[in-house]
């Protein structure tokens, strides 16, 4: 019995310092994509809204950086974000949407509230890209290079202390 | 004035806690360890946390909304039986019941034990009141019951409908009168490492403890695992969540301690195992109240959490379970062994249970935890779920059922008899269901096909002990092992039917339209608004019959206002060899079909019949015991006059 | 009385932030082939939901758990292989998404454990017994 009776102490000191450790890093309960670094995965999404364009992976390799959202328009966040957007837009940031399980009437009367910062808007009724893309919720914004690799993801809205930190992104991925 | 009255006896027996350990450790002078002035000591302790609680339980039941804990818990529109219940439906209440039962435990231990040496029953009292003057100290300081709010609201938050259920209303207090019934097994053993005085003695005053925490526990797990089962709506009844792991481990514990302290009263064997046993049931008991209330795992089960009061338990845990394991590490080699045993003995067959259930226990503690030092070691998220339990718990589980057809026929010490005739009836039951298996259930998982063999060759090997004897004159403790161990065949079958045999069918339908699953054909009628107490609903009125009766199954759409919430309630029909299950969705405004998800369940109720027969077992056990120590004392008294 | 409160609860606000479409078709319905459906339904029973982290993809009402549960078993439905479709997930979102720890180096001390508790057992016992005279 030598040696093997300090065996539980030493197994309960490793439990305590592990949970120790738990309690001062708390869980972040976000689930982040495991596709940053990758290429953008192949996609054509029809369009959200009527007049506007819908979206295919191809138009994020443009050769400039831009920023993907995700978002719908029953997201009460993806409210919260839209000045955020709109300031981005300004500033020149080229702006693309997926549009999670949305009909074309209700994103048209969510842009009309909160203004429409995107370029394109595709429709993602099942969420099919939204999986495809390790998104977890709305919102969600991506930074894509020019030649279609995620770069960066934002998850949660987009505030307006954020917006220096994505501007940021998009310049590391020049 | 109710509230400041049990905060004031809570005061008064955290002092009295405090005082307890002082006399213990001398501070009154020979006189003041006297066993009669810590007795009574503990005694006054465990009154005045039992008005504590009662006095809280008094402000639920009337929802003095003007007491912060019944504002946010608490409704006056719920009925009776949850305004009683509601008392420990939340944090603060239900530590304040754990420390209750704490220093009752005490209080008893105090007033009626009469094996030990005055020394050592003083060292474990003086355990018992340094573990309640932490939690006290908790209460006081981190969760006070009692606190006020005003100005008092005009209406209470209510309570998670989820918890308004006969069932869950009395699972807590089950579970924590076991949690903690473990506390005095573990105090005796820090008591007995004290004077160094282990011994059967010890094992025979550390018994009925353990049993009466161990039958508790099982009834609560069951009822646990019963209600997570209709009230939940998924048809499964244990997902090796950390809530249920954090159960799960100090039963585990118990039921090795349980074997393991036959050994040591009977031969006085395995002492060193016994005591580690017993510290580590009431550590798991407290870890396992530590980490569900701390919120630092993810569960479907999660109180509400407060990382601060996670730090505060952690800081008791790592002293209490510390110090417990230091003392062990430092005496238990002084601690002689009984006379050795051969393998093949009733000593060699409870060493091997040991082994298996404490295995078990590590790879569910592992389990639980792994994923928390994987992060904290590598910054990865990883899963340990119900794949990775089965496949590593059930195997073992298995080999459990396999010995246990066999250890309870062994003679102690030694046994060169031939084990083959006294094995045979189960072993060929075991084959024969085996093979009939394979003949008429070819598809079914080798884990699954394994159990029900073992389950079924279990059946006659538990009840073997009782061939041969006259019944009316056998022991009731022997009774009570061979139908614990019967309630495990049975409650084994059980896992195994569900997992092989249940039948799910998910789909949409109209009123009028009929549904198959399995052998049955269910019939939607209507779909009606119906009301309760606090609710509304739209409920199904379904007709299910399989060739002879119809049976009618109402499965409901609950709408709760305070708090707002959804909760659906499942309908389930017990027949003689299975349940219906049936479970009403949300309705496809396009179309106006119905969500309806069926399972047929067969003999999935054996699952709980036999974790009651298991406590049943052991509550026969605990009273056999009893009754022939005190048909003993009476004996020896009366011989004495 | 009856019809208002019926017509009431039909339209009763939703509790949380949900689309107002309709779940996938394959979200709440059963593969015709059985034994799809039944390495489906393993699948499923394996899958994290992202949203109510304590549950099963299988058992949690959230619209992506619905959404997920689709996807699994349209690709079943194609012929791929449930490990593939895990794989697929797991590229995605993590080992975290998975209740199957996945056989990598980062989950070994889990799956030796088992063994290692055995012989640690095995080897505290061994000057237990007397040998048979």
């Amino acid at each position: 019995m030598s040696r093997a009776r300090f065996i539980p102490l030493i197994v309960f000191a490793l439990i305590v310092v592990a949970v120790a450790w738990r309690l001062a890093v708390p869980r972040d309960d976000r689930v982040a994509s495991r596709l940053e670094g990758q290429q953008l995965p192949s996609f054509a999404l029809p369009p959200a809204l009527l007049g506007k364009s819908g979206l295919r992976s191809g138009d994020l390799a443009q050769g400039t950086p831009r920023l993907l959202n995700i978002f719908a328009s029953w997201c009460v966040p993806c409210a919260a974000e839209a000045p955020a957007l709109m300031e981005l837009m300004r500033r020149g940031v080229a702006i693309d949407a997926i549009a999670i399980r949305d009909r074309p009437e209700d994103v048209a009367v969510f842009l009309a509230q909160h203004g429409d910062p995107f370029t394109r808007i595709g429709s993602d009724a099942g969420s099919r890209v939204q999986i495809a893309l390790g998104s977890s919720g709305v919102p969600e914004t991506f930074v894509i290079d020019g030649r279609g690799v995620i770069r960066a993801q934002h998850i949660g809205p987009i505030m307006p202390q954020d917006v220096a930190g994505i501007l940021m992104a998009l310049e590391d991925a020049k | 004035m109710i509230a400041e009255a049990g905060l004031a006896a809570l005061w008064l027996a955290a002092a009295l806690a405090a005082l307890q350990l002082g006399l213990a450790l001398g501070i009154g002078g020979a006189q003041g360890k006297a066993i009669a002035s810590i007795r009574g000591v503990a005694v006054a302790q465990g009154m005045l946390s039992l008005a504590a609680f009662v006095a809280l339980i008094i402000l639920f039941v009337r929802t003095d909304l003007s007491v912060l804990l019944v504002a946010e818990n608490s409704h006056a529109n719920k009925p009776w039986l949850y305004r009683f219940a509601g008392t420990w439906g939340n944090h603060e209440g239900s530590m304040l019941l754990w420390v209750s039962v704490l220093a009752i435990a005490g209080a008893v231990v105090a007033l009626f034990e009469r094996r030990l040496d005055e020394r050592s029953l003083s060292a474990t009292l003086a355990a018992q009141a340094a573990l309640a003057l932490g939690f006290f100290a908790f209460l006081l300081f981190a969760s006070n019951p009692f606190a006020r709010l005003n100005p008092a609201p005009l209406e209470g938050r209510g309570l998670n409908p989820l918890l308004q259920d006969p069932g869950l209303a009395f699972h807590p207090p089950t579970l924590y009168f076991g949690y903690v019934g473990l506390s005095v097994a573990f105090s005796l053993a820090v008591g007995a490492l004290v004077t160094r005085q282990v011994g059967p003695a010890l094992a025979r005053a550390m018994r009925p403890w353990v049993l009466g925490a161990w039958v508790l526990l099982t009834l609560g797990i069951t009822a646990g695992s019963y209600w997570a089962y209709y009230e939940l709506g998924w048809g499964g009844w244990w997902f090796w969540d950390p809530v249920e792991n954090a159960s799960l481990m100090p039963w585990l514990a118990a039921t090795a301690l349980l074997h393991s302290l036959n050994v040591m009263a009977a031969r006085g064997g395995l002492r060193a195992w016994t005591m580690m046993l017993a510290l580590v049931a009431f550590s798991m008991s407290m870890v396992g109240t530590f980490l569900v209330r701390s919120g630092i795992l993810t569960s479907v089960h999660a109180f509400a959490v407060d990382p601060t009061r996670g730090s505060f338990i952690l800081v008791l845990l790592t002293l209490y379970i510390g110090a417990a394991l230091a003392l062990f590490a430092l005496r238990i080699g002084h601690v002689k062994e009984g006379t050795p045993f051969d393998p093949v003995s009733r000593e060699g067959a409870l060493v091997a249970n040991n082994l298996f259930l404490s295995v078990i226990l590590g790879i569910v503690l592992v389990g639980t935890l792994y994923p928390l030092i994987a992060e904290a070691v590598t910054g990865e998220k990883l899963s340990v779920g119900p794949p990775y339990f089965n496949a590593t718990a059930g195997p073992l589980a298995l080999i459990l059922a396999a010995l246990m057809m066999i250890g309870p026929q062994l003679r102690w010490r030694q046994d060169r008899a031939a084990i083959v005739p006294r094995l045979a009836p189960g072993v060929v039951i075991a084959i024969a269901t085996l093979v009939a298996t394979f003949l008429l259930a070819p598809d079914i998982t080798l884990l699954a096909r394994l159990g029900l063999a073992l389950g079924a060759g279990l059946v006659p090997a538990s009840l073997a002990p009782l061939l041969g004897r006259s019944l009316r004159r056998t022991p009731l403790a022997i009774w009570g092992m061979c139908i614990a161990h019967a309630g495990v065949a049975v409650a084994l079958i059980g896992m195994a039917c569900d997992s092989a045999f249940t039948r799910e069918k998910l789909t949409t339908a109209l009123p009028g339209e009929q549904v198959g699953v399995g052998p049955w054909v269910v019939e939607m009628r209507t779909i009606s608004p119906v009301a309760g107490p606090n609710w509304t609903a739209l409920e199904a009125e379904l007709r299910a019959s399989r060739g002879g009766g119809v049976s009618i199954l109402r499965p409901q759409s609950r709408f709760f206002t305070e708090p707002v919430t959804t909760t659906s309630e499942a309908a389930i029909e017990t027949v003689w060899n299975g349940q219906l299950y049936a479970v009403l969705g949300a309705q496809d405004v396009a179309t106006g079909r119905w969500q309806i998800r069926l399972w047929w369940k067969p003999f999935v109720t054996l699952i709980w019949l036999g974790g009651v027969l298991i406590a049943l077992g052991g509550l026969f056990a605990l009273i056999g015991r009893w009754w022939r120590g005190y048909r003993t004392r009476r004996r020896l008294s009366e011989a004495g006059s | 009385m009856k019809r208002a409160l019926f017509a009431l609860l039909l339209i009763a606000a939703p509790l949380h932030a949900d689309s107002d479409l309709p779940p996938s078709r394959w979200a709440n319905e059963q593969l015709p082939n059985a034994r799809q459906e039944a390495a489906a339904t393993v699948l499923m029973q394996e899958i994290r939901c992202l949203v109510c982290q304590g549950q099963s993809i299988a058992d949690s009402d959230a619209e992506l758990a619905g959404d997920m549960r689709a996807l699994v078993r349209e690709r079943i439905a194609r012929g791929e292989r449930p490990e593939a479709v895990r794989a697929w997930l797991i590229e995605r979102y993590g080992a975290w998404v998975s209740y199957r720890p996945p056989l990598e180096p980062l989950s070994w001390p889990l799956w030796v454990a088992p063994v290692g508790l055995l012989a640690l057992g095995g080897w505290l016992l061994r000057g237990r017994f007397r040998k048979r005279a």
